[in-house]
């Protein structure tokens, strides 16, 4: 029971990447730069292993169910 | 045909395709199953495809060389807005890892072969299975023939220029999908993707350092938007909702393809499809740094005839022959990737929800493979001749509505996993209204995918598949609803 409602939690997670990115004003400036890339630029970058990691955390919840 | 061509780089090219052509044919062997005589075996690998399989078969089916192409192009032209591509390629994986293992199980619990086999099971509906049976077909036709366009920048660069050089490619690629099936594409997405892997990185490690770094790539392209008067490195403001509802819009049609759903069919459980949801983002990673070829067209100080030529072109300036040559070999490896698996998708929908629906409802499973290895060839010509004998731009504004098209299929094949309340009267009227609709609206813009939406006052660009899609699932809804009210339910199957 308890480690099935830790599963569903997890997959709350997974809403977070769609905040993140489809707000753009979140992030369409130029500053700070990062090796040269504008935020506009590494910022979406960054959520490449961010989601990745989110969804693996839900996958480590979820496995056990099927 | 000429003095343009480099032997080194034409070498190296024809190396890489006799090898990967070889792959093709030797692949019927690979993971031999009792008989490839059976459409489970020919279309879908027998559905055994574990996680490195169908990671490598997924990402070199997904991101394909029309992308390679097109995404730095775009680009190129306009800036960030050619970006979207990333976060489109990025929210897709949510979606994929929730939805995607429900409908693997659906589809092996009960034998289903495509979307519309899962739709048909649900709703014993025949017109809404030939609904989106034939939405498949034609939005994966066109996306077929931009695979072409993608091999032609490459062709072009090589100095090969004509038809022959396509025409034999593709005849080779017809071929080897017609014996070996699914397993072809799948072996050669191992040497597609580790090629394609090895030219991105040497191309954003070794590039900007020729070009003055990152900061100068970024400035250069600055420079030349500001120049033209068109395309910056930020969003103009009233680009932020066409940026995310085309982003949204996308991510939600990608895996209605069927070339797609036939990677996620071909998989041997759900929990594979899980993982891959894990580690397919590393392609996006790769796509992100690709499109950035984009701006580095620009601090090269490149002379295009079309923006489609700017990754070529940057290669062939900036690497040496030899690695020039590896570089076109896996941009064009890339586009055979995806057509073949696209070709099979559709046979796929049309053996299934055509040909054994309507013509030969007793036809065995040997009978399927027969079928669809027949429709196999047949669709890889189709898309041959569109793109010899039709103006390019005609495959490009189909691709555009391609992406409408199949995203209304998504009430029918998704809403079905989880509930029971949707009823096929109300699925239809739903996909008849968004396809039409949607159809209108991209028309009536000029062929382009965004419609202009009055909210209080303030306006918005939003993306029209995903308006299209809302009045989808709208009318879908209402109907079912009024359904429900004036008819009990039948007992669920």
């Amino acid at each position: 029971m308890n480690q099935k409602s830790t599963g569903k939690a997890a997959l709350w997670l997974l809403l977070i990447p769609y905040i993140g990115l489809l707000w753009v004003p979140f992030y369409n400036f130029r500053e700070p730069e990062l090796f040269g890339f504008p935020f506009f630029y590494w910022y979406q970058l960054l959520w490449v292993p961010i989601t990745a990691a989110l969804i693996w955390v839900a996958y480590r919840s979820t496995r056990d169910g099927e | 045909m000429g003095s343009d061509i480099n032997v080194t780089a034409l070498s190296v090219f024809i190396f890489f395709f006799v090898l990967v052509t070889i792959m093709g044919f030797v692949a019927a062997r690979w993971r031999k199953p009792e008989t490839l005589a059976h459409i489970d075996e020919w279309g879908l690998g027998g559905r055994s495809f574990g996680t490195w399989i169908t990671w490598f078969l997924v990402g070199g089916d997904f991101y394909t060389a029309y992308t390679v192409i097109a995404v730095p192009a775009l680009v190129y032209t306009v800036g960030a807005y050619g970006f979207f591509a990333l976060p489109y390629t990025i929210i897709v994986y949510p979606f994929v890892f929730m939805v995607m293992p429900v409908l693997w199980k659906r589809a092996k619990e009960f034998g289903y072969v495509t979307a519309a086999d899962v739709v048909h099971g649900q709703y014993g509906s025949r017109g809404l299975e030939l609904a989106v049976a034939a939405t498949g077909v034609i939005a994966t036709m066109p996306y077929i023939a931009l695979q072409l366009v993608g091999m032609t920048a490459v062709l072009k660069a090589l100095g090969l220029h004509g038809e022959l050089p396509l025409a034999i490619a593709f005849i080779v690629l017809a071929l080897y999908t017609y014996s070996a099936g699914l397993r072809a594409p799948a072996l050669i997405a191992f040497v597609k993707d580790i090629m394609i892997y090895i030219v991105v990185i040497a191309a954003v490690a070794l590039i900007p350092s020729k070009l003055g770094g990152y900061a100068n790539v970024f400035n250069a392209a600055d420079a030349a938007f500001q120049a033209k008067g068109s395309g910056s490195l930020l969003l103009a403001s009233n680009q932020y909702v066409a940026y995310a509802t085309l982003a949204l819009g996308s991510a939600l049609a990608a895996f209605m393809y069927p070339h797609t759903l036939t990677g996620i069919f071909a998989s041997n459980s759900g929990n594979t499809i899980r993982k891959n949801a894990v580690l397919l983002p590393a392609y996006t990673l790769l796509l992100g740094l690709l499109a950035l070829l984009g701006y580095m067209g620009h601090a090269a100080h490149l002379q295009l005839d079309s923006a489609n030529d700017v990754v070529p072109a940057l290669f062939k300036t900036l690497f040496s022959s030899w690695f020039a040559g590896f570089s076109f070999a896996a941009i064009a490896i890339g586009a055979l990737v995806p057509a073949a698996v696209m070709s099979i998708g559709a046979a796929n929908l049309f053996t299934r929800n055509f040909w054994k629906a309507y013509v030969d409802p007793a036809v065995s499973p040997a009978g399927e493979a027969k079928v669809a290895k027949i429709t196999s060839l047949i669709v890889k010509i189709g898309a041959l001749l569109v793109i010899l004998f039709l103006p390019t731009q005609f495959a490009l504004d189909l691709q555009l509505l391609g992406g409408i098209w199949i995203l209304q299929t998504l009430p029918a094949l998704v809403f079905g996993l989880y509930t029971g309340w949707f009823r096929a009267p109300g699925l239809l009227a739903g996909w008849f209204v968004g396809f039409f609709g949607g159809t209108y609206l991209v028309w009536d813009a000029g062929w382009k995918p965004l419609h202009a939406v009055t909210i209080g006052g303030a306006s918005f660009t939003v993306y029209t598949g995903l308006l299209a899609l809302a009045a989808n699932i709208v009318v879908a809804a209402v109907l079912s609803a009024a359904l429900a009210k004036s008819t009990r339910p039948q007992t669920q199957q």
